[in-house]
């Protein structure tokens, strides 16, 4: 069981922690929702929830909840610009699927 | 698939449901968007790394999209009819104040019946409001390329000293642009918010703004999450670019160049001046050479001290401004808790230098002073579309003039002062002036002098059906309300028969373009003379009163009095009368108490009479 973080997204996890001046790491999960069924979540975390696992990566924490890791498990959160966007990646080898948007999918 | 951000904990969306937010800094020479994306707010760059768009718009023809930003910037000599830029200088004005500028103005302004004024492009008539629209319109695509999706809300920013017209003009900008536009936020305070002082309880914050053109301070004092504009004060013609003349006279006058050089050249010098002007923030001197002629090649060296002495004359001009600002704001340079620095020409450290000095504190420089006001703009707006915990504080709206109404003698009383959040709602009570009175005109005003016809009316709505009754004992209740869009309701109840009766006005379209601005500037030049006017007006009201009373006394009850009594009363009478006439509000005073005075004995007589009327016929166990 692993979920990491690339280096470029390691360096702007600490950067937005720095920025907010508090927080203990990320918290990474799936909820079920949208056009395919599932929708990443990716926030800061304040500290560990019962039942939630923790991983290491890049020096950062990354908090998941249980029923979470199952989906997420292997993942690889990146840091990509693509054109003017900018913003953080799933890699998720579970992912079969993902609707037209893409900010939802199936496993 | 999607590039996602970090949310605060429980604050993430669902998909397509994403609440992007950014603020807008719409600039007079430059305007910027920035967003706060996990957390951290910061302006976007174009497709080349810019981060400021130029605000110019060209027109090339109709049915072809404006041509925005640097583009259009570079035609701005070659095509300066179709080319316009500082539009900024004419939103919510009308063809005749912007005719007042003066005729630098290169544009072919149209005359047209509204008050909205238009100008001749090749791509037809276009009104400021439809240039800014162009600029936002660029930011906005920007922006949704940049966060990839559509806004969902926008938060512009203005001068504080913009009055409600030139608001509502940017706002409708932002409308045809096609933007939600949540809220319009003054440039000091978004300033203020990014440096993150909206979250200390309150205090004094002076902002000092210096861009390549302009000038402005603005003096905000924070009080509960509320941040009140004081003062403003400012040059509209005082900026970097005077820093770059003055180096670029300082070389001429080195090379020896006294004759008139072709504008080439002129522009080629002041590209130079200004290079070394910011080159000079991190370096002791700098070596420049400038190609005149073929025969006349000068080389030499420019030091910060040198730079100083040219443009210290023009720093002690805002610090000046600065004093000015103050003094109207009633506050001592001890008073103000943090100086924040908005504008590019505050990287020069000789501005830091002297600032410091006056407000004797080093001044908040930590934000690049150019993207400063668009950040605070970004981080309200984020707050306004809800992707932070409730407990975030929201900056509310404040009345930007005082509301209140006419009472005896021309006077105004206020009811809602300036500077009061909305929505509001203040009530009064007022009474009658004259014996069976039965009706009152409720006369509604905006602003701050003392006098009716010194401030703006916004309308008026008679009361009838008070109750016949004597001088001062009906009890009027005047209820203003202002609703959060800004819209005002008074309401007058009779307090014994409920007798109502009310109207509806919205303040914003009651004033006329520049107003507000000069109605504020006129109350505080006039304050001392609008002292002395109400103190007169206040004792001949008085002064009428009592004079009413006594005549009406004399006429029913004039038998309770001796002949030499009459006589007395009627020399002090005759005095006030007098005296009523003149200017001087401390003798009017003195006669009415002489008046009273010589009244003193009369009223008690009268006083006894309707009590033994009261009591005749009676017993006195009666009353026990």
């Amino acid at each position: 069981m692993a979920i990491s973080l690339t280096e470029t997204a390691a360096g702007r996890v600490k950067e937005y922690l720095a920025n907010r001046g508090s927080g203990e790491g990320l918290r990474l999960g799936v909820k079920t929702t949208g056009c395919s069924g599932m929708a990443y979540v990716i926030e800061f975390s304040d500290g560990a929830d019962e039942g939630d696992e923790v991983f290491e990566s890049q020096g950062v924490k990354i908090f998941v909840d249980a029923k979470s890791v199952v989906y997420l498990d292997g993942t690889e959160l990146d840091y990509t610009k693509e054109g003017l966007n900018e913003g953080f990646k799933f890699k998720n080898p579970n992912e079969k699927d993902t609707c037209g948007c893409g900010e939802s999918f199936t496993v | 698939m999607a590039l996602l951000q970090i949310s605060e904990p429980g604050q993430s969306t669902k998909p397509h449901e994403r609440r992007l937010a950014v603020g807008i800094d719409l600039g007079t020479t430059n305007s910027l968007v920035a967003t706060v994306r996990s957390g951290q707010a910061d302006t976007l760059a174009d497709e080349q790394g810019n981060h400021l768009l130029p605000s110019v718009v060209r027109y090339t023809d109709v049915d072809v999209s404006p041509i925005v930003g640097q583009d259009a910037k570079q035609h701005a000599a070659s095509d300066p009819l179709n080319t316009i830029s500082s539009v900024k200088r004419f939103m919510g004005r009308a063809v005749k104040e912007i005719k007042h500028f003066g005729s630098q103005l290169p544009y072919d302004f149209v005359d047209t019946e509204t008050k909205v004024p238009r100008i001749k492009t090749a791509a037809g008539e276009k009104s400021p409001i439809e240039v800014s629209a162009a600029i936002l319109t660029a930011l906005k695509q920007r922006a949704e390329q940049s966060l990839g999706d559509e806004l969902t809300g926008v938060v512009i920013t203005v001068p504080a000293y913009f009055d409600d017209a030139q608001r509502q003009a940017t706002k409708d900008a932002g409308k045809l642009a096609g933007l939600n536009v949540l809220r319009l936020l003054n440039e000091p305070t978004a300033a203020a918010v990014a440096y993150g002082l909206d979250k200390s309880a309150e205090g004094i914050i002076a902002v000092y703004d210096l861009g390549g053109g302009t000038f402005d301070i603005s003096i905000l004092r924070l009080n509960k999450g509320v941040f009140e504009v004081m003062s403003t004060g400012g040059d509209t013609a005082l900026g970097g670019d005077d820093f770059d003349q003055a180096i670029a006279q300082w070389i001429m006058q080195q090379a020896g160049i006294t004759e008139n050089i072709s504008q080439n050249k002129i522009r080629h010098l002041l590209k130079i001046a200004c290079d070394a002007k910011e080159s000079l923030t991190e370096n002791e001197s700098v070596d420049l050479s400038v190609e005149f002629n073929d025969s006349n090649t000068w080389s030499g060296t420019i030091n910060r001290e040198i730079l100083n002495s040219l443009i210290d004359p023009l720093i002690q001009k805002t610090i000046v401004t600065c004093r000015r600002a103050l003094r109207d704001a009633q506050v001592n340079v001890e008073d103000v808790q943090t100086v924040v620095m908005v504008g590019g020409s505050t990287r020069n450290l000789r501005v830091r230098e002297k600032l410091g000095e006056f407000f004797a504190q080093p001044p908040m420089v930590d934000i690049d002073p150019d993207k400063v006001v668009a950040i605070g703009a970004a981080l309200q707006a984020d707050v306004l579309v809800g992707n932070k915990p409730d407990d975030e504080m929201l900056l509310l709206d404040v009345i930007p003039l005082s509301l209140g109404l006419e009472t005896m003698g021309n006077l105004v009383e206020k009811i809602i002062p300036r500077n009061t959040t909305i929505p509001v709602s203040r009530a009064q009570d007022f009474t009658t002036f004259k014996d069976g009175q039965t009706a009152m005109t409720v006369h509604v005003v905006q602003g701050e002098r003392e006098l009716v016809s010194d401030c703006r009316s916004l309308g008026q709505f008679a009361l009838h059906d008070i109750p016949a009754m004597v001088a001062g004992a009906a009890r009027i209740r005047v209820m203003f309300q202002v609703d959060a869009d800004g819209l005002l309701s008074v309401t007058a109840t009779e307090e014994t028969t409920h007798a109502e009766a009310s109207i509806q006005i919205k303040p914003s379209y009651g004033l006329t373009d520049t107003e507000i601005e000069t109605m504020l500037r006129d109350s505080i030049t006039h304050a001392k003379g609008d002292v002395e006017a109400r103190n007169i007006r206040e004792q001949q009201v008085e002064a009428d009163r009592v004079i009413d009373a006594l005549q009406i006394a004399l006429q029913k009850d004039g038998d309770l009095l001796e002949e030499q009594e009459v006589n007395s009363i009627e020399v002090a009478l005759l005095e006030l009368n007098k005296v009523r006439e003149g200017d001087d509000h401390r003798l009017i005073k003195t006669s009415i108490e002489k008046l009273n005075e010589a009244t003193t004995e009369f009223a008690a007589r009268r006083m006894n009479k309707s009590i033994k009327q009261a009591l005749a016929g009676h017993q006195v166990d009666e009353f026990e």
